[in-house]
């Protein structure tokens, strides 16, 4: 039988919705056991948060000052540890998990399975390759402990709220280099709906033309309540920062509607959300791409639609 | 002065529409334009810069694969690598393989800084350089957008979800490239005349002693499914409408 370590992420004292998708995914190799790493300067209310997750058996924390700060050299000798016992240790497949996940595997000697999109046995998942273009069935060998890292647009995050996993204070004996230090993380402040969790998002391509234009963008979003997205393009323009940029490597995101607004939808980018549910494309040009994929598609002038759609929702 | 390693894999090119064989054993590669990895490229142009800067004296590619990929390898030094070491294997290699392959060359070679993309464009594995970093026992910078190198450290901007992350980094290490670290230049048909005379040092994988970590069997190969074809709308107020009875406003 299986028994599977699920490392948590978190910034800030808060658990990462990432974590409760990576649950899940866990949970569709039908295991005996689903625990939750948690490694942190302070664990707890991370912990508390990842034990209401339904499915967990066990929440184990390693809480020290170095933990502060994800740093993939310092904490992937402590998972490494931590897996011993374990067939298998799922990361989320975001720029956290794409860190740390395959230094774990290189500890443990082990091959790593990036951006499981499904479960089909315990050691047979399937994951996307060129850019999403084809998707492949790959199986791990038994002999190893699997290590994986979970594309959390493929995932519903688990349930909250009924789970009661125990939380365990683990103590794990790892030397921790001190040749990696964290500076500091400049964020985006904003108080809209986090990217890669929102189940609105609006996003804004080229065709917007300029930082100041994005306006349009962020006050659709607004009335909507959805999250802002860009294409590289955007991002590379310079019109928003590039945390924003959805696609193959920016964020892949499944939210229950997209709008894609003066984005051409290069194939980059039809990798990032090809997940959404409703996909609403708007675009002067009739013949661009993102129309191929669109759920529903209007052709014309976004600086006049977009006011009209504003006025129209009421 | 430090030497600099580069990683430098060929795969097909980012313009080519991925077509995957009708019974499920691969992709269509036959016939299709190979090109550096765009990702490696970039790692390529950033060790350039570091050794135009005067912080690097030598640049050297390296590239894991077939023995006509040593045409592949003459890209990076027509770019401007000062050498290029070929390891000869017909079969390709997995992540786990490619950084324990990497690490022989990192300990004959000693470099002060690796500069990998973060991903090739095949396999989209992102693993190589994490797994380097961690077989080496060295930092890893992954995701770079700025790489500055001072004092025998490197201060490296990274790419993360939460925004930019900065973290400062002893040498050596590894670095792994990320789109914006920078815009690699064009090859010119000098250097391209020029390239032919630096030196290809040749390899046999199976004399480095590297222990197979090709752990992953792949079974199938499938297109991914496609979603089905939408409605067009002809207005603002038609579109509003449309979301509406999909209870999505």
């Amino acid at each position: 039988m299986s028994k599977i370590l699920v490392i948590a992420e978190h910034l800030d004292g808060k658990l990462n919705p990432s974590t409760a998708r990576a649950v899940s995914a866990a949970a569709a190799v039908k295991p005996e056991a689903i625990d939750v790493l948690v490694l942190a300067a302070q664990a707890d209310a991370i912990a508390a948060e990842a034990a209401k997750i339904e499915g967990v058996s066990r929440v184990l924390t390693v809480a020290r000052a170095e933990n502060a700060h994800p740093l993939a050299a310092v904490l992937a000798p402590q998972i490494a540890k931590a897996a011993a016992g374990y067939t298998h240790v799922f990361g989320p497949s975001t720029t956290f998990g794409k860190d740390v996940m395959p230094r774990v595997a290189a500890l443990l000697g082990t091959a790593q399975v990036s951006d499981v999109m499904s479960v089909e046995g315990s050691h047979s998942f399937k994951r996307p390759i060129y850019a999403g273009n084809a998707i492949v069935t790959v199986e791990a060998e038994p002999s190893h402990v699997v290590v994986a890292t979970i594309r959390t647009a493929s995932w519903p995050a688990a349930a909250s709220g009924n789970g009661n996993a125990s939380v365990e204070a683990l103590s794990v004996d790892a030397a921790l280099p001190s040749h990696t230090r964290f500076v500091e993380l400049r964020q985006g402040k904003s108080d809209r709906p986090d990217l890669q969790s929102a189940s609105k998002v609006v996003s804004g391509g080229r065709g917007v033309g300029s930082k100041e234009n994005f306006e349009i963008i962020y006050k659709l979003a607004d009335k909507l309540g959805a999250g802002v997205g860009a294409s590289r393009a955007a991002v590379d323009a310079g019109y928003v920062p590039s945390d924003l940029q959805v696609g193959q490597t920016g964020k892949i995101i499944a939210p229950e509607l997209y709008m894609a607004i003066g984005i051409s939808g290069a194939i980059q980018h039809l990798t990032g959300i090809k997940d959404a549910g409703t996909i609403v494309a708007i675009n002067k040009d009739g013949e661009a791409p993102i129309f191929e994929v669109a759920d529903i598609g209007l052709v014309g002038d976004l600086f006049k639609l977009l006011p009209e759609i504003e006025q129209a929702i009421g | 002065m430090m030497k600099i390693l580069v990683g430098y894999k060929r795969v097909v090119d980012y313009n080519v529409r991925i077509q995957v064989k009708p019974d499920g054993t691969g992709v269509v590669t036959d016939g299709v334009k190979l090109s550096a990895n765009p990702f490696d490229d970039i790692a390529l142009e950033e060790a350039l810069r570091l050794r135009e800067k005067g912080l690097a004296e030598e640049v050297v590619v390296v590239g894991i694969g077939p023995s006509d990929l040593t045409a592949h390898l003459r890209n990076g030094l027509a770019m401007g690598a000062n050498r290029a070491i070929h390891v000869v294997t017909a079969d390709a290699v997995q992540p786990l393989t490619a950084a324990r392959t990497l690490l022989k060359l990192v300990e004959k070679e000693q470099p002060g800084l690796v500069i990998l993309g973060k991903q090739a464009i095949d396999d989209d594995a992102n693993q190589t350089g994490q797994m380097l970093a961690a077989l080496w026992d060295r930092p890893q910078a992954t995701f770079a957008s700025k790489v500055e190198i001072a004092d025998g450290k490197a201060t490296v901007t990274r790419e993360v979800d939460a925004g930019l992350e900065v973290i400062s980094v002893d040498l050596p290490a590894v670095v792994t490239s990320d789109l914006r670290l920078n815009e690699p230049r064009f090859i010119k048909l000098p250097d391209i005349m020029k390239a032919k005379s630096k030196p290809i040092d040749l390899i046999e994988l199976a004399t480095l002693g590297v222990d197979s970590g090709d752990h992953l069997k792949t079974t199938h190969y499938a297109a991914p499914a496609k979603r089905s074809k939408g409605v067009m709308v002809k207005d603002a107020a038609e579109l509003v409408a449309a979301l509406k009875q999909k209870g999505l406003l």
